[in-house]
């Protein structure tokens, strides 16, 4: 397989005006991945599938990953009544939501080819492309992104909830989500259920 | 009767019973599950089902795919939220007298699934569960011992009085409200009339 | 059908060397299109409490007659949130659930998340452990095909008699999970960077055994079975899958193979040892139930292979890495996705790492899910009858399509 630098630079070269970027990987240098700009996103996608020497015609694994917003804190010099002094400074960072599709050939046989979409923000600006018209692997497991994580997948043949039922208005994958208070009597409950236990406890007794 | 003279009788080939002994005796030997499996525990019973363990020794070996001609529920396997109102309906289609057995930790309490936002966290929330197996699966011999409890606790149970079968009694019910789904949760979250959990008192 | 080989010719029976071209075909007549009788369509709900579904599975089936003429897969019912605990729970909390996944095939399960953790934490397994690996997941392979052809002659209409053979050898394979674990289906075995405990004492001869008897097994249930009319008739030209679409849909498994790409991801990602084994891939020509049933059979036969090589050849030594730690497991911030050749497909975990004792984002990619994604396409056109088949030819377990 070609290294991910030079499949950037054939997307890029192939596809005008898209923007590539190599995300790196801490853990595992060989499963970097390659973030792409969502107006182009399926044009990429079908460079990727269709170019015979890249080949990428089966999308493995789809999912969707919630990056919640972040706060930074940096010390920043001031002057503060004529003195200099360091002031903590904090940042938020906006989350986003991201899905990642692990691209194999089974062709060529090589892979994974990582490559992540990224929305705007977490809350009202959360479509992204549909990939299942290049590749019809990914039709239920985007179905599940948008059932689980809520991103909205534009292009895709029939976008409705996977798991939970229709009317459920929640997201439950995402990192803020706050599952009903349903535990029931349990004699030794310890760490989150304990404390689960012992707020319903409260609340009752102040009911 | 008189345990001597039963004794007695049965000596000179004079067979003695009693309208309730009869009707238990029938029933305890040939409770017939649902073939209703959710999760790991169904492949469990399966499992006793087949040659190795095999339920016949006690007449429940007759699966039937119908709810309409079961007696036993045997719900093997993790209740999620989706699938509760149809457990209950089932339950609520199969004709009296009627039986249920939990099978596993999740039928019970959710079980390790219990921290699940999907996962209903024991089935007698909405339906009266008559025995509870632990385990996570429970091998065949333990719903095998669930069945021989449920037999022991039929024989033992008298036609008349206060204690008498739902089915003998004209002011109770063998069917149960259907959870509706919510936005959030299925509403109501438990039947009350069937479950009381015990409180304790957890401090602060 | 036709085998790709590895270089050593692997002696079968006569009937799998030529494979199914020595089978006779099943020769159908097509069928009398009626017309427009003027007839309404017909909805039927098909699941979650259904004898065929092989769970809590639903299909909204639209027919016309008998005919399918939509099929819409409703997914869910088995739904635990298995993602969402794992992210709330160590790295090595997740390893019980796991078996809970696809609750016939546990060892595999561990084995693909543990391939996941060594690669994201950079661990090494030695080689003893390799080797109890490759014996537990065939014996794995085994277990769950011998199931599937059971369960789904059951759903051919054989109540019973199969399902008993099958189980009857099920039996056997858990007995040495048992002595293996302690548990018979929740194995909850491998660990990151090895395997939980040794081998106990006889373990080996025991398998041993059982490798030898399976042969007599699966001779019998194939003279049973294979080259039965009412199979044949029942399962050739029925829930044809094309070899474009197979790919497209990112079906894995015995399904992909039998419609005829030889994809498997024991030779092409060659994880663990399986380069030391020779074995052959089976290849489906038409993508027919019957063939996915065939394609089972053979790999069966394969994995028989392997296992008796491996029993021979496991050396003696340690079965941890020295450098893994159950306790203040930790691996250093980043990602990865490993996966295996599992008995339904490619089972793959993702795994993104903070840093932290616990997974950022934990996900299974299950094959049972996205094989049904042509579920539609394989039944259109077929009776109710047939889609019980085809369903049941797809392999599914819903703890794992719902996780």
């Amino acid at each position: 397989m070609l290294s991910l630098d030079q499949i950037k630079l054939r997307i890029e070269q192939a596809v005008p005006g898209a923007r590539v970027e190599l995300v790196p990987n801490g853990a595992l240098a060989d499963q970097a991945s390659l973030w792409l700009d969502a107006a182009h996103a399926v044009e990429c996608a079908r460079f990727l599938r269709e170019t015979p020497d890249l080949s990428f015609d089966y999308a493995s694994n789809v999912t969707g990953v919630d990056w919640p917003d972040t706060t930074v804190k940096t010390k920043v010099k001031k002057v503060v009544e004529g003195q200099e002094t360091d002031v903590e400074e904090s940042v938020v960072k906006p989350g986003f939501l991201e899905a990642v599709y692990h691209l194999y050939s089974m062709t060529r046989k090589h892979g994974p080819l990582v490559i992540r979409l990224r929305t705007a923000n977490r809350t009202d600006s959360v479509r992204l492309p549909s990939f299942t018209p290049v590749w019809r692997g990914a039709e239920f497991q985007e179905r599940e992104i948008f059932d689980l994580f809520g991103i909205v997948f534009d292009g895709h043949p029939d976008l409705r909830r996977l798991l939970m039922w229709d009317g459920f208005q929640d997201h439950p994958m995402r990192k803020d989500y706050v599952e009903p208070d349903d535990y029931e009597y349990e004699p030794t409950p310890h760490d989150e259920v304990l404390e689960k236990a012992q707020s319903r406890a409260a609340k009752e007794a102040n009911a | 009767m008189d345990e001597g003279l039963r004794n007695e009788l049965s000596k000179a080939g004079v067979f003695t019973t009693s309208l309730s002994e009869l009707y238990n005796w029938g029933q305890k030997n040939s409770l017939w599950p649902l073939q209703f499996g959710l999760a790991c525990c169904a492949i469990e019973m399966i499992a006793a089902s087949m040659a190795r363990f095999d339920i016949a020794r006690f007449g429940a070996e007759v699966f039937r795919p119908s709810p309409r001609q079961a007696d036993l529920m045997i719900v093997a396997g993790t209740v999620t939220k989706k699938m509760a109102p149809q457990v209950v309906r089932l339950y609520n289609q199969m004709p009296e007298p009627k039986f249920v057995i939990a099978m596993g930790a999740c039928a019970i309490s959710g079980g390790p699934f219990k921290q699940g936002y999907n996962v209903l966290k024991g089935i007698d929330r909405y339906i009266p569960v008559d025995v509870h197996i632990p385990g996570c699966p429970p091998r065949p011999e333990a719903l095998l011992h669930a069945l021989m409890t449920l037999q022991k606790k039929i024989e033992e149970q008298s036609l008349t009085g206060i204690n008498r079968p739902r089915q003998m009694d004209p002011n109770q019910t063998g069917e149960f409200p259907i959870p509706t789904f919510g936005a959030h949760d299925l509403e109501p979250p438990s039947n009350p009339e069937v479950w009381r959990p015990i409180k304790i008192d957890r401090g602060s | 059908m036709s085998l790709t080989s590895t270089g050593a010719a692997n002696p079968f029976g006569a009937l799998s060397a030529n494979g199914t071209e020595s089978v006779q075909r099943f020769s159908r007549s097509p069928k009398p299109d009626p017309g427009d009788l003027g007839g309404e369509l017909l909805e039927v709900s098909m699941g979650p409490h259904h004898p065929s579904t092989h769970g809590v599975f639903r299909m909204d089936v639209v027919l016309d007659g008998e005919t399918v003429v939509k099929l819409k897969p409703v997914f869910g019912y088995l739904h635990r949130n298995h993602e969402k605990i794992a992210e709330n729970t160590s790295y090595l909390g997740s390893m019980p659930y796991t078996d809970r996944l696809d609750y016939l095939c546990s060892m595999t399960n561990n084995w693909a998340y543990a391939l996941s953790v060594e690669k994201l934490a950079g661990l090494q397994v030695p080689e003893r452990a390799q080797y109890i690996r490759v014996i537990t997941a065939e014996l794995t392979r085994l277990l769950n095909h011998t199931c599937l052809i059971g369960f789904l002659l059951q759903d051919m209409g054989a109540l019973g008699t199969p399902m008993m053979y099958a189980f009857r050898e099920r039996e056997k394979i858990l007995d040495l999970f048992e002595s293996l674990s302690g548990a018979r289906m929740m194995c909850n075995y491998m660990r990151f960077g090895g395997c939980r405990c040794e081998l106990p004492k006889h373990w080996l001869e025991q398998a041993r055994q059982v490798v030898e008897d399976f042969p007599h097994f699966l001779d019998e249930f194939e003279a049973l079975l294979t080259g039965n009319e009412i199979l044949l008739a029942r399962s050739q030209g029925v829930g044809v899958l094309p070899k474009d679409l197979a790919i497209n849909a990112s079906i894995t498994g015995p399904m992909l193979r039998a419609a005829g790409v030889g994809y498997d991801i024991r030779k092409v990602d060659n994880y663990g040892i399986y380069e030391r084994f020779e074995f052959r891939v089976p290849i489906g020509a038409h993508g027919d139930v019957f063939d996915r049933y065939m394609v089972r059979v053979l790999e069966m036969r394969e994995s028989l292979g392997i296992l008796r090589k491996a029993l021979t050849d496991i050396p003696e030594g340690p079965i941890m890495d020295p450098k893994s730690k159950l306790r203040g497991f930790k691996p250093k911030a980043g990602e990865a996705y490993g996966r295996i050749e599992g008995p339904k497909g490619e089972l793959g975990f993702y795994l993104i790492s903070d840093g932290s004792a616990n997974p950022f984002r934990y996900r299974v990619r299950p094959p049972s899910l996205i094989n049904l994604t042509v579920l539609e396409d394989m039944c259109l056109g077929h009776n109710v009858a047939d889609v019980v088949i085809i369903l049941g030819s797809v392999d599914i377990v819903l703890g794992e399509v719902d996780r």
